[in-house]
């Protein structure tokens, strides 16, 4: 009898798993390319009959004509559109950014409180964050915004909090620092407080290597820094001057103005997202083992101890990967800065400069492309940090 | 448990079960010691305020006239009062419906089911609610109860495809009793999209978003698993893009830019279906990974068993894998779902009259001026409302499937 190797039955083409695989993907690209062709086209046909316009970004060098409410960068209706831009994006860094710091901060507390011992404070958070966690952030914001930040008293009446920070229908007045001509000379000694608090931090941990004992290295670059800094300030004449805000007449003076708008998105954004921050600090807590916390009370940990060395670096693995997709909805929520009249990328861009030049695919674009890159660059500079802290497996 | 009801010897080990009094409770979790003392005078201390100032404000400060003056508007929008009884059918419907798949699939179900039936029955006590539709809320729960009952003495095989059929026939005709039929002085007329609002839409919109987004997150996330690299990098793509952009773009997009897209005289012209087609693309994305998820929890045994039965790629990802990844992943989809429900609100900055848009257009009208607290604190009360009692279901499936433990 012959002997039939395996590799001489072939399957006819129509079951052969390489061909199939092959041919699907051409069906599969065809369809797609297919369809980006036909809308392609209908987009390019429905623009030349309607616009007349060609598609092109040479617009964005026109002048803008529109006031933009509140810049960190120089802005007038003179400016272009690409500047008006800018403004937006940096607007939108802005509430990310500090929403970011503020959620996270205020998230961990009402996580830690979850998990209290003490029955009130643990309710509380409970309360705290099942209701944040299913109220829609439009509804809050609308809400934060119409409800409480638009419907502050006149100057006249304002409420003062101490600092003092004044809440009117003018905006949030808070105290600011003005830098004064020797800030720049301070700057130069904080760096060097900085380079000299990584040298401290260095030497620690290469003795820390040495004898097996580990300070807590992070503490002692702070101090480092903090004294050389308050050395500086004592040295150099007042690098900066506090500048507080005070009533006169039918408006607030000095210090700095955080526009209701602002604070609105603001304070809503931290409070929708505190509550998820909440929910992925205490699962990544309950997520070490009860074991871990007997372990090191049987070594000889203080409790305090405990928590640093042992919980919260195996609960920081759990909790970063969720961590850094609230984050990202963090950002990409603060486009609904919109509903309540806060310049951002999305209200600058997506609205106002559509209305104006009707360039639709342009735009969109451009829109599209920002909060994607914003999106893609949170996501890898959380995944670096998630790299350096991840179980190293063997 | 198993050894509960053992020898003697066995009961010998049982644990102590502390017993405590209530003074015991309140000073084992309240004061215990110096610091949790301190921490429980500032938070009832906290309560305390809070408490006084909602209180205060929803009972003394507070003007509620708004809301019952306008129910009808926040529950339906412009849907026509006359065709009213439509929109009730549908409630009864869906009240059969739930009973029938109570009784059917009752392992997995229940906890969910009693929810969607306490809903109606707790409504029946809203205060300034007209008996007529306290009556309706009633025949609801009486068509709920009666669906349960009823489903007990079908001699019906195989009830889970009994209930995906029983769904699919009502979901059908629910959309024809909401859209209408026949001609405009017909028993049913027509009702454009454009003209429901409210709760009413806000739920449709979430429903047939996640519906109908279902089966294109499968295919991306069976695609984003697939060996063949150019389907991956589509499907890829596609994720990765919409995750990565605000909804409210493709909002804006879907409105201005969809018409663009397609040829001319394509009837897409609603605004409410254009909507439509941009949160189910946006849908689908998180769709996909949340079944990616169910997949990669699927052992490679299966797939390995599945191969070694001779079954082909289709055939085991249709019989073996997908059945399984998908019971995996239904509380995670309850949840998508409930997040898609919040999500919705945002139509109404592209101009349509879900639960937010008609609650600003109340606001917009001067007979209301100044009523923003009240009415938003409503829309947030029934948001939260049902959003947290489909959590509160969901976590009850969780529980009763084991997803958790598997």
């Amino acid at each position: 009898m012959q002997e039939i190797h395996a590799s001489q039955v072939r399957p006819p083409f129509y079951r052969d798993e390489r061909v199939l695989g092959i041919f699907s993907q051409l069906l599969v690209v065809l369809i797609v390319v297919g369809m980006g062709l036909f809308f392609y086209s209908n987009m390019i046909t429905g623009l030349r009959e309607k616009h007349n316009v060609a598609i092109s970004f040479s617009f964005l060098g026109q002048a803008a004509g529109f006031d933009i409410g509140e810049s960190l960068i120089e802005y007038s209706r003179e400016r272009t559109y690409l500047r008006a831009f800018v403004v937006g994006l940096l607007n939108t860094f802005q509430v990310a950014f500090l929403g970011i710091i503020f959620a996270t901060a205020l998230g961990i507390v009402i996580g830690v409180m979850r998990l209290s011992t003490n029955f009130l404070v643990s309710r509380i958070a409970a309360f705290y964050i099942d209701i944040f966690r299913n109220i829609p952030l439009l509804v809050l914001l609308i809400f934060w915004a119409q409800a409480v930040f638009f419907k502050l008293p006149r100057v006249a009446e304002a409420i003062i909090l101490p600092g003092p920070i004044f809440l009117s229908n003018r905006g949030v007045a808070i105290p600011w620092g003005i830098p004064t001509d020797s800030w720049n000379s301070y700057l130069i000694v904080l760096g060097i407080g900085v380079i000299l608090g990584a040298a401290v931090a260095w030497f620690l941990r290469e003795q820390g290597k040495r004898t097996g004992r580990m300070p807590l290295i992070t503490l002692w670059f702070l101090v480092t820094v903090a004294a050389v800094g308050l050395v500086g300030w004592v040295i150099l004449p007042q690098p900066m001057t506090l500048d507080q805000p005070f009533l006169e007449g039918f408006n607030t003076q000095g210090g700095k103005i955080l526009s209701q708008q602002f604070m609105a998105l603001l304070s809503g954004l931290i409070i929708y997202t505190a509550a998820f921050i909440a929910e992925v600090v205490r699962a990544g807590i309950q997520s070490v083992s009860k074991g871990q916390r007997e372990a090191a009370t049987s070594l000889g940990l203080n409790p305090a101890q405990t928590l640093r060395l042992i919980i919260f670096p195996q609960a920081l693995r759990v909790i970063i990967p969720p961590l850094t997709s609230q984050y990202l909805n963090l950002t990409k929520n603060s486009s609904l800065a919109i509903a309540i009249g806060y310049p951002d990328l999305f209200a600058v861009a997506g609205n106002t400069i559509l209305n104006q030049t009707g360039r639709e695919i342009e735009m969109f674009t451009l829109i599209m492309g920002t909060y994607l890159s914003l999106s893609l660059l949170t996501s890898l500079l959380m995944n670096i940090y998630n790299r350096r802290i991840r179980l190293v497996e063997r | 448990m198993t050894t509960a009801a053992g020898t003697p010897s066995d009961r010998s080990v049982l644990p102590v079960t502390e017993r405590y009094t209530l003074l015991g409770w309140v000073r084992r979790n309240l004061f215990s010691d110096l610091f949790n003392s301190l921490l429980t005078i500032v938070a009832l201390a906290f309560i305390v305020f809070v408490a006084r100032l909602l209180l205060r404000w929803a009972f003394v400060s507070a003007e509620w006239a708004v809301i019952p003056a306008n129910f009808n508007l926040i529950m339906r929008g412009q849907y026509p009062a006359v065709e009213a009884w439509r929109l009730w059918l549908v409630i009864y419907l869906l009240g059969t419906v739930v009973g029938v798949s109570w009784k059917l699939i009752s392992g997995q179900f229940s906890g969910a089911a009693r929810v969607l039936i306490a809903i109606p029955f707790a409504l029946m006590f809203v205060p300034f609610f007209s008996m007529g539709t306290r009556l309706y809320l009633l025949i609801t729960v009486v068509a709920a109860s009666t669906g349960y009952l009823v489903a007990g003495f079908l001699p019906i095989q195989r009830r889970g495809r009994a209930v995906a059929y029983l769904i699919l026939a009502y979901l059908i005709v629910m959309l024809i009793l909401l859209r209408g039929v026949g001609a405009e002085e017909g028993p049913m007329p027509p009702v454009q999209p454009i003209l429901w609002g409210g709760l009413l839409l806000s739920l449709l919109l979430a429903f047939f978003g996640i519906t109908l987004s279902f089966p294109l997150g499968v295919l991306l996330a069976l695609g984003r698993q697939s060996k063949l690299p150019a389907i991956r990098v589509i499907s890829v793509v596609y994720i990765e893009f919409i995750r990565g952009v605000p909804l409210i773009s493709l909002l804006f997009m879907g409105q201005v830019m969809l018409q663009l897209f397609l040829p001319d005289g394509f009837p897409l012209v609603d605004r409410v279906l254009r909507a439509l087609v941009a949160i189910t693309l946006f849908s689908a994305a998180y769709t996909a990974e949340n079944v990616r998820g169910g997949l990669q929890s699927i052992s490679r045994g299966q797939y390995e068993a599945a191969q070694a039965l001779g079954l082909s790629t289709f055939q085991s990802t249709l019989h073996i894998i997908l059945p399984q990844a998908l019971r995996a992943v239904i509380p995670v989809l309850v949840g998508q779902f409930i997040s898609l429900f919040k999500d919705t609100t945002l139509v109404a900055l592209v101009g349509i009259f879900d639960l937010l848009g008609i609650a600003r257009t109340i606001i917009a009208n001067p007979d209301w001026l100044g009523t923003h607290p009240e009415v938003y604190a409503f829309v947030a009360v029934l948001f939260w409302i049902f959003s947290y009692s489909m959590s509160y279901a969901s976590r009850r499936i969780e529980q009763r499937l084991g997803v958790g433990e598997r």
